[in-house]
């Protein structure tokens, strides 16, 4: 399809940021994606959450792989940097862009045949790495952009629109990225703005591997009956375990909650995460309970949202690399090349 | 067991002879073996070492080929070995056999062997080593490590090598702890005492003080085009181990830790991400170029492959990326430790669909600093993935090459890159827009500015302006500029070297990277023969005008190559139309490093086929 160019006009009435920017300006080209599909709500939540933290545009790159929802990123921040890489391999290149320039904020968006089939390998080693991003899997259990087929994350039961059933064992993203050391682990579903754009503010503010397993529903392949990523399947199967804001500390704190059932959480880069709990037996900072309660609740069947697991002073992979704080691609000759003299040097040790 | 020097006269040669070690993998043989070639050296004496090593860790064998040449001869010679230094039982018949007559046997005689496993045609000389050992040291650990020192030392007897180098040397490698120098002094004494009371010192074969190394270095090819990704200012590496590259990581990481650690907050100018595979590898490359830093990743065939997809990606986009391919034989596992010229295809034309690459061949490791500072430039500059063809030969052995030399004036050429001044200014921006003429648009950093500059990077098909599109006119125009932008790789990558015969000929040899010391030998050789070939070697792909020049300046050419199928010949006669009767194979294979005699012998043979007239131009 080719582009056409939004209108450039607004409403003068629009909200401004504090960078002056309305919601019109993180947002970008008109979606080509299925009316209704889940994943342009995950990008109009993308918009959202970028204009609520007064990020500057340009500042923010987005990196996807291949498929329905790595098609997103045109359609969210238009004055951003975009990569439509290859199918499964966003990862590497989101790790190379970052040690380029640790100073953007990159967001990698993804999906479930994407991370969870042919990208697997570079899906877990790039939460192993602990590489500071925002990675989103929007999950819709299907290939989409392919016409329908079974993804790794289909539910073993799940049935196809044509009946046939799916015999294989469900990947676990979610389950994964706690195991593999990720520092923020968060699912949410698309139909959900209340949960969901918290979510993905409080992602971009974590200085670490952030990752959202985001379900979002496909209209044209996975929404009928038997599919376990349908809106009517998700809303009835979500046991949502707490709600997010992110407080960055222009916020007055107006409305009062009962004993026990708030908790400030205060990230590395000073915003505070308010989780607003709604089961009390839910710790976000205990790894293992996480995974025990999402293998516990999985098994009942029951979805599990919210933000799971979370360590507010994360490392990232340019702290395990102790590297400079200047981004590599503004150090020239003066800061990398040894010179004729250490040169000389070597030549005399080698003789 | 005293010399058998009744029976037959040894060779006779002073500094000009090859001398072969027979050892276990993993036995401590590699130190002094490097000992004797490095001793070598600092008499003066140029000599080329070659480590013929099996995929393996420990107990197979391993052999270590020492060329000596006064005449400065770095490349194979052919033809057998004139010393055997047999330490491994396993390949006894072989090393024996593999002796050339009035050559030399050296083994450790501690048990007698039946004459049947020697040749009359030999001098044999055996040295009782497992019993000197034995007498001098209590535990087993000492007697095998010190056992190759003995030997060491029993040579430096037989050859008359001065042994004070061979002390200075000990000296050096165990700085600091004066124990293990005194140890390994005593043990390189015991055994040249040894070999002065009971065997006649010195053989036929002797070494002899001499000039001609001059100031020249002795460095591996991948330490030297690791020393290069550093000058040439690369912050980012990405690789998977594999043989043979994994050295060319290991000392870029080396180095960085020397150069690159800033002295004050003591934090590195560097990434290097042992990654999970040869994809994650160039992934993140690429991802790293894209973002304005200089990277590259090393590796082998297998990777090659593996890299395809992500080299088309980098081909069609336009981003950055430097590729060291440390070759060696294929196809598939191949010979992991054998030496072979077989991805030039496959990196010349990587990834489907129409794409061409651009290719440096190094000859040594002079060239792989020079050239590997060079690619980053290249990578910027053409905005497009570099190969560097290295192999095993050239990359993990020590070699004898120029000093390395760095011109302090020189600064990093990133090419086209639009700033945020001229996006202010109101530069027209259009990433795939050929402003120049010359095939290479701009592009812009992510971050530059906060409303201009920014577009989309992807694979698939789009306009100048980087939207997407699949419009016929919008990818053709496309592709078609990204052949122009290849025409002007020509001008940018490292010219041919010629070499014109001492008598004029109408025959011209062809070759590239490691073939190198061996062709110019062979071409000494065929000249006493009286048969006179002028040379060409190739530096760079795309071919410069001189290549064609060349070819249409002789009415035969050998194209020189160790690959089965001919690889650069194919590429001449597809880049070039050269007519591919005009183009004689000479083809070497089999994993060993080209030879000066094979080079010889083959064209040689192969000149009394040629008298046939040209029936048509060579080059149209």
């Amino acid at each position: 399809m080719t582009f056409i160019p939004k209108p450039k006009l607004h409403h003068p009435g629009l909200p401004k940021n504090a960078l002056g920017f309305t919601r019109r300006d993180y947002e970008g080209a008109v979606s080509t994606l299925c009316a209704g599909c889940g994943h342009d709500s995950i990008s109009g939540a993308i918009v959202r959450a970028c204009f609520n933290l007064d990020l500057p545009p340009h500042r923010i790159a987005k990196l996807s792989g291949i498929g329905c929802s790595s098609k997103t990123p045109t359609y969210f921040l238009g004055a951003s940097h975009g990569f439509n890489s290859v199918h499964g391999r966003m990862p590497s290149v989101l790790t190379g862009a970052n040690l380029a320039n640790r100073d953007l904020i990159y967001l990698g968006v993804s999906g479930d045949g994407d991370s969870a089939s042919i990208g697997i390998g570079q899906f877990a080693h790039i939460m192993r790495r602990g590489v500071n991003m925002t990675y989103i899997v929007e999950n819709n259990g299907v290939y989409g952009l392919t016409k329908g087929q079974f993804s790794a994350t289909s539910d073993r039961g799940a049935k196809s629109r044509r009946g046939v059933e799916n015999k294989d064992e469900a990947i676990d993203l979610v389950g994964m990225a706690l195991q593999l050391g990720a520092t923020f682990v968060a699912r949410s579903f698309s139909g959900d703005k209340d949960q969901l754009i918290p979510l993905i503010e409080a992602a971009l503010k974590h200085q670490g591997a952030a990752f959202i397993d985001c379900i979002s529903p496909c209209v044209a392949f996975n929404n009928h009956e038997g599919s376990h990523t349908s809106f009517d399947y998700v809303r009835e199967h979500n046991i949502a375990v707490n709600y997010l804001d992110v407080i960055t500390g222009r916020e007055e704190i107006t409305v009062e909650y009962a004993a026990g059932t708030v908790e400030m959480v205060k990230q590395h880069d000073g915003s505070v995460l308010r989780l607003r709990k709604l089961a009390n037996d839910y710790d976000v900072h205990d790894r293992i309970a996480a995974m025990t309660y999402l293998q516990e609740r999985g098994a009942a069947g029951e979805i599990v949202t919210g933000l799971l697991y979370v360590d507010p002073d994360p490392e990232d992979l340019h702290r395990h690399m102790n590297t400079v704080s200047m981004p590599f691609n503004d150090l020239d000759e003066t800061a990398l090349c040894p010179g004729s003299t250490a040169l000389e040097k070597l030549n005399a040790s080698l003789r | 067991m005293l010399q058998l020097t009744e029976r037959v006269t040894g060779l006779q040669r002073v500094n000009d002879f090859v001398v072969k070690f027979a050892n276990v993998n993993g036995s401590g043989s590699a130190s002094a073996n490097a000992l004797f070639a490095k001793a070598i050296l600092r008499m003066g004496v140029p000599m080329t070492p070659r480590n013929i090593f099996p995929s393996n860790i420990q107990g197979l064998p391993t052999w270590y080929q020492v060329r000596v040449s006064e005449a400065g001869y770095l490349g194979a010679r052919g033809g057998g070995v004139d010393l055997m230094v047999a330490m491994n039982p396993q390949t006894w018949a072989q090393d024996v056999a593999e002796i050339v007559p009035g050559g030399y046997l050296f083994y450790d005689n501690t048990k007698p062997m039946p004459p049947s496993k020697f040749r009359d045609d030999i001098v044999v000389i055996g040295v009782p080593l497992t019993e000197i050992t034995n007498k001098a040291y209590t535990e087993s650990r000492q007697r095998q490590l010190f056992k190759n020192i003995v030997y060491l030392g029993a040579l430096a007897a037989l050859l008359q090598m001065d042994v004070a180098e061979i002390e200075k040397l000990l000296a050096e490698q165990f700085r600091g702890r004066d124990k293990l120098v005194a140890a390994n002094v005593q043990a390189l004494h015991m055994g040249r005492d040894w070999a002065l009371a009971h065997l006649e010192c010195p053989i036929g074969l002797t070494l002899r003080r001499a000039n001609t190394v001059g100031d020249r270095i002795f460095i591996e090819g991948n330490a030297a085009a690791a020393l290069g990704a550093v000058y040439g200012g690369a912050t980012v590496c990405a690789w998977y181990p594999i043989t043979p590259s994994s050295s060319l990581a290991e000392a870029f990481t080396r180095y960085c830790n020397r150069y690159r650690v800033d002295p004050e907050t003591k934090k590195n100018k560097f990434a290097i991400v042992q990654a999970e595979d040869e994809l994650a590898s160039i992934g993140i490359v690429i991802g790293a170029a894209w973002n304005g830093a200089r990277a590259f990743t090393a590796t082998s065939g297998p990777g090659i492959s593996l890299m395809q997809e992500f080299v088309g990606l980098a081909y069609f986009a336009e981003i950055p990326a430097v590729i060291f391919d440390v070759q060696r034989a294929g196809p598939s596992t191949g010979m992991p430790t054998r030496t072979q010229q077989t991805d030039i295809l496959s990196c010349a034309y990587a990834s489907h669909g129409d794409t061409k690459h651009v290719l440096l061949f190094p000859e040594d490791p002079y060239e792989c600093f020079e050239f590997a500072a060079l690619s980053f430039d290249l990578a910027d500059r053409l905005q497009t993935p570099i190969f560097m063809m290295l192999d095993l030969e050239i990359g993990m052995n020590d070699r004898l090459c120029k000093p390395l030399i760095w011109d302090d004036s020189r600064k990093m050429d990133r090419g086209k890159v639009m700033t945020a001044e001229e996006l202010e200014a109101g530069k027209d921006f259009g990433r795939y827009l050929d402003v120049d003429g010359d095939g290479i648009p701009y592009r812009t950093y992510p971050g530059t500015h906060p409303s201009r500059g920014a577009f989309f990077t992807r694979g698939t098909s789009k306009d100048r302006r980087a939207r997407y599109s699949e419009e016929g006119p919008d990818y053709a125009e496309n592709m078609m500029r990204l052949l122009k932008k290849f025409d002007t790789a020509k001008q940018l990558v490292p010219r041919p070297i010629t070499r014109t015969a001492a008598e004029p000929t109408r025959l011209g040899a062809i070759y590239f990277g490691s073939t190198s010391p061996a062709m110019d030998e062979a071409e000494e050789i065929l000249a006493e023969q009286g048969i006179h070939v002028d040379l060409l070697r190739v530096r760079g792909f795309p071919f410069h005008n001189d290549v064609k020049t060349f070819i249409s300046e002789h009415d035969q050419l050998f194209v020189v190559e160790q690959n089965r199928d001919g690889q650069l010949r194919t590429l001449l006669i597809n880049e070039l139309e050269i007519d591919p009767a005009r183009l004689t194979r000479v083809l070497h294979f089999d994993g060993t490093p080209i030879t000066a005699r094979f080079i010889s012998g083959a064209i040689a043979d192969k000149v009394g086929e040629l008298k046939v007239v040209p029936f048509r131009k060579a080059v149209p």
